[in-house]
This record gives C-alpha cells, sequence and structure tokens, in this order.
C-alpha cells in the first residue's frame, strides 16, 4: 500500500485523516483514489488542465515530484506520498 | 487590518495563525482598509515618529503596540558616488541593512512583526525555516521577548551564522539537507505543533514586514519612488513587497506616483527565478542549489511566480552571477563605499554591474541597491580572495622595509 500524508489544509475534506493508505499507481492514479474517497480533493490539489497547482508541493519518498515525472511518476507499495502547502518559507 | 486574504481566489479567512487557502493552497495576505489610513496617514505623521520602521506601524499588520523589535529598522541611505562611478551609472544609492538592528540584516524587519503579532495571537514558542540571518534574527528577538525558540538550518551553514543563533540560547536544529528539505519539515511540524512558525503559518504578517525597507527608501530620497531598485531574491517575497511599498505609498498620495522597475538578482549556482524571466516565462523550474550565497539557496522559492509577475509589470529585468563575480561584488562594494556586506549583497552588485553594462538599467538613470545582510557573517566566502596580512616584527626597519617593497612594486 502507498501512504498519503495530509496537511491540515486538507483534513476537514478528508474526514480528519492525518494519513490514508491507498493503492500504487501512477501519482496521478493515486491522487484520483484519494479523489474517490473525500470528493473534491483532487481539484484542490490540481488545476483545471490536470497539472499539479503550483501552491502544492507533492513528494515522493521525498523528492518532488517536479524532478521526476510529476502525475506520471511511478508509486510503487511502501512508497510514500507527502502533500505540503508550496507557499512557506523564505 | 481586515481579514487575511487569498491572493489566488480572494477567499477571506479571521486573523490567526494561519498561511494557505484552504481551496486552491494560494497564499493569504493580509488585507487592509486603505481608506481609512489615508485619512490618518501622512508624510508629518510619520516624521514626527521615532526613527524605526514602526513609523509606518499602520502599513505594518499588528492590532497594539510592537512588543518586539521595536528599535528596528531606518537603516542608512547611502549614496554611493565610488560606487557609481565604478559601475558606470550617474546616480547609485545603498540601502544598508547589513547594519539592521540587532542582527544585522533586513530579517530583523519580518521577524519584529511575526513575532509581536505572535505576541499579540498568545504563542509561547516561536520558529523558522532559514538559511541563517533569520535563524539569527528569531533567535536575537525571542531572547529579548522571553519566548521559547526553535530555529531549523541547513547543517551546512556558515559558522558565523550558526554561533549567531546558539548564542541567544535558542534551540538550533541543524538539518542534513538543503533548505528546501528543511522549508517542508517546518510546514509539516508547523502543521502538527502549536507554534508560531514566522515563515509558515505566520507568514502573511511575516512578508509583510520587509514592506519597511521600501518604505525608508522612499522616504529617505524625499518621499520618491527610485527610478531602478535592485533586490537579491532568495524566495522572491522581498522584491514583491518592495514593490508593494511603492504601490501603497503611491496609493496614499504620500509619494508621486511614477513608473518603477524592480530588477531581481541572484546566484548563478541557484537562479530558478532569473532563469524563467529571462527566458521570458512565468513560471520557475525547481533547482538544487549549488552557490556560496547560502541565504539564497532556495531552489523552490514560494514567491517565484509572484517576484516574476512583478519585474513583468514593472519593465524590471534579472540576472545572475556566479561565485566569483560574487566575491567581485563585495570586494567592489568594500573597496568604494566601505560597507562589507554578505554573500547576498555581492550578488546584487555582481547583477547591477551586469545590468548597467548591458543597458538594462541605463546609465543615465539613478538606482537603488538593496543590501540584505552582513559580511562578517558569511567570512568564510572571502577568506582567502582578499588578501592576506603581512607579519613583521615590532620593528621600524622592518614596517620601512615594507613599505619601501610596497613603493617599488607601485612603481614597477
Amino acid at each position: 500500500m502507498v501512504e498519503v500524508l495530509i496537511p491540515p489544509q486538507l483534513r476537514r475534506l478528508c474526514d480528519g485523516e492525518e494519513a490514508v493508505e491507498v493503492g500504487p499507481g501512477t501519482l496521478g492514479e493515486v491522487l484520483l483514489q484519494l479523489q474517490e474517497r473525500f470528493n473534491g480533493v483532487y481539484d484542490r490539489l490540481c488545476q483545471p488542465d490536470g497539472t499539479v497547482r503550483g501552491s502544492v508541493l507533492v513528494l515522493v519518498n521525498d523528492e518532488d515530484v517536479r524532478f521526476l515525472r510529476e502525475l506520471q511518476t511511478p508509486v510503487r507499495s511502501g512508497d510514500s506520498v507527502r502533500l505540503i502547502p508550496a507557499f512557506a518559507g523564505g | 487590518m481586515k481579514a487575511l486574504k487569498c491572493r489566488e481566489c480572494s477567499r477571506e479567512y479571521p486573523l490567526g495563525a494561519t498561511h494557505v487557502c484552504e481551496f486552491d493552497f494560494g497564499p493569504l495576505e493580509v488585507a487592509y482598509d486603505y481608506e481609512r489610513i489615508r485619512q490618518s496617514l501622512t508624510r508629518d505623521k510619520i516624521c514626527s515618529r521615532p526613527q524605526n520602521m514602526w513609523r509606518y506601524r499602520e502599513l505594518l499588520p499588528i492590532a497594539g503596540e510592537p512588543t518586539v523589535g521595536a528599535k528596528v529598522g531606518y537603516t542608512p541611505l547611502i549614496k554611493a558616488d565610488r560606487l557609481a562611478a565604478r559601475l558606470g551609472i550617474r546616480e547609485l544609492w545603498i540601502k544598508n541593512d547589513a547594519v539592521n538592528y540587532p542582527t544585522l540584516s533586513f530579517k530583523d524587519r519580518v521577524v519584529s512583526v511575526a513575532l509581536s503579532r505572535s505576541v499579540e495571537l498568545g504563542f509561547k514558542t516561536v520558529a523558522c525555516a532559514s538559511t541563517g540571518n533569520l535563524a539569527n534574527s528569531v533567535a536575537a528577538n525571542a531572547a529579548a521577548a522571553g519566548l521559547h525558540c526553535y530555529v531549523f538550518i541547513p547543517s551546512d551553514l556558515e559558522q558565523g551564522k550558526v554561533v549567531n543563533s546558539l548564542v541567544y540560547g535558542a534551540n538550533v536544529v541543524a538539518i542534513r539537507g538543503h533548505y528546501d528539505e528543511v522549508n517542508r519539515l517546518c510546514a509539516e511540524i508547523a502543521g502538527k505543533y502549536g507554534w508560531a512558525f514566522v515563515n509558515v503559518n505566520m507568514r502573511p504578517y511575516y512578508a509583510e514586514g520587509s514592506k519597511s525597507m521600501g518604505f525608508e527608501i522612499q522616504e529617505q530620497l524625499g518621499w520618491q519612488i527610485p527610478e531602478h531598485t535592485v533586490v537579491c531574491m532568495a524566495s522572491g517575497s522581498l522584491l514583491t513587497k518592495i514593490h508593494k511599498s511603492y504601490q501603497e505609498f503611491s496609493k496614499l498620495g504620500l509619494v508621486q506616483s511614477q513608473g518603477w522597475k524592480i530588477h531581481g538578482a541572484q546566484a548563478t549556482g541557484c537562479s530558478p527565478i532569473t532563469t524563467a524571466q529571462k527566458a521570458g516565462l512565468d513560471f520557475f523550474k525547481p533547482v538544487k542549489p549549488n552557490t556560496i550565497a547560502k541565504s539564497l539557496a532556495i531552489g523552490t522559492p514560494a514567491d517565484g511566480f509572484y517576484a516574476l509577475k512583478v519585474m513583468k509589470e514593472t519593465g524590471g529585468h534579472s540576472d545572475d552571477v556566479s561565485d566569483d563575480e560574487i566575491r567581485d561584488g563585495i570586494r567592489m562594494l568594500a573597496e568604494t563605499e566601505g560597507i562589507f556586506a554578505e554573500t547576498a549583497g555581492g550578488v546584487t552588485v555582481g547583477v547591477a554591474k551586469k545590468l548597467i553594462a548591458q543597458g538594462k538599467i541605463p546609465s543615465d538613470s539613478s538606482a537603488v541597491l538593496c543590501i540584505t545582510g552582513n559580511g562578517l557573517k558569511t567570512l568564510e566566502a572571502m577568506l582567502g580572495h582578499c588578501g592576506e596580512s603581512r607579519v613583521i616584527k615590532p620593528s621600524l626597519r622592518e614596517f620601512e622595509a615594507l613599505l619601501a617593497s610596497d613603493q617599488a612594486e607601485a612603481a614597477s
């Protein structure tokens, strides 16, 4: 299974869960599984054109997916996905 | 202050410790009642107040009186004729935050706002993710305010910046990773613990403190907006807030509204914003930093998108400089104006030199360079790159021999 860590900003939408387990696939498929469980979550993370919002950092095993294959990044069983607001720091 | 407002979708939030919109993760910004401020804030009123950043307090986001950093700001604006001659420009000014109080960088501005607001919101523990200067300022100002403090830094920072946090008794946590990784960890810690992270959940207030640098520039220029301003970029936040300060003073009628250009400066070893700007793009591509300008080493700059927008809107440009050009910039500023800036200052001077040479800042114009930090904190960058002292015995004869050798060398 794949562990997806839910940031505080999405927890209200995700029944208060801090982490959720979903099946493996591409990152896009992982996010769609989240959407099936928590309606509306996909739109908060992705833009209408299907790309991840610039305001969200998505990390697969601690690496920014923009250095990988973005939504096509493979996510295997045992991997972790972190969703973090990008507007921080500096 | 009226509310926090999402910069993307304009949804409003209460004035608490929160920094992004729940709907699109857009950054929250403080909304002000400008009509009310316009009626009460005048040049005379500002001039009647003590010379620190709080003389513009109507435009800084705290509810009451400042409780932290009451003496921060109002750093010198120096007319830099000798550097102007070296760079080939008619008029040049240095806004020198290398001598900001108390920790010698512009970060004291943002921290005094963030911690004053944190106290108002009832926090007892404050924290930050930092490339060094911010950690120093949070540590010092928290100590003075009696607040518990954690600062998180990359483990490869300059010694000066590490000691300058430890000495105040702060909990300094060094992370094996670059700043972007420190930052992500802090975003998660901030979500889990009830602390005031100045540049995470307190960021809407924190970032506004940078405007004070721009307010001071305008007042010190005789209530004028400079034609050209060159600002170094890490997250890009300072550049956007200098721009906002010019917009606000214009909107309030404190300065004549006129065109201005804001230019951005980065190190080539970490130049996601300048690379995008030079390519004419609206979005940057994240990078893995590798530069001696560690205070600017943010590969995923939070405000990169907005900094690009400001440069585009104002007709500004940007460029980046190598490590050697950064050292040249530091030396040039030191040798011509007697100001020892940290590596970020070398970036600003080096990029200004390039933009003037390229005609992007015309040689017959006037420019302000924002110097954000002090060279005493990044000594490693200059060790072995600005000569060595010569050792002699306490003997007049030895000194005269040294002098004669200098004179012979000068004559040859």
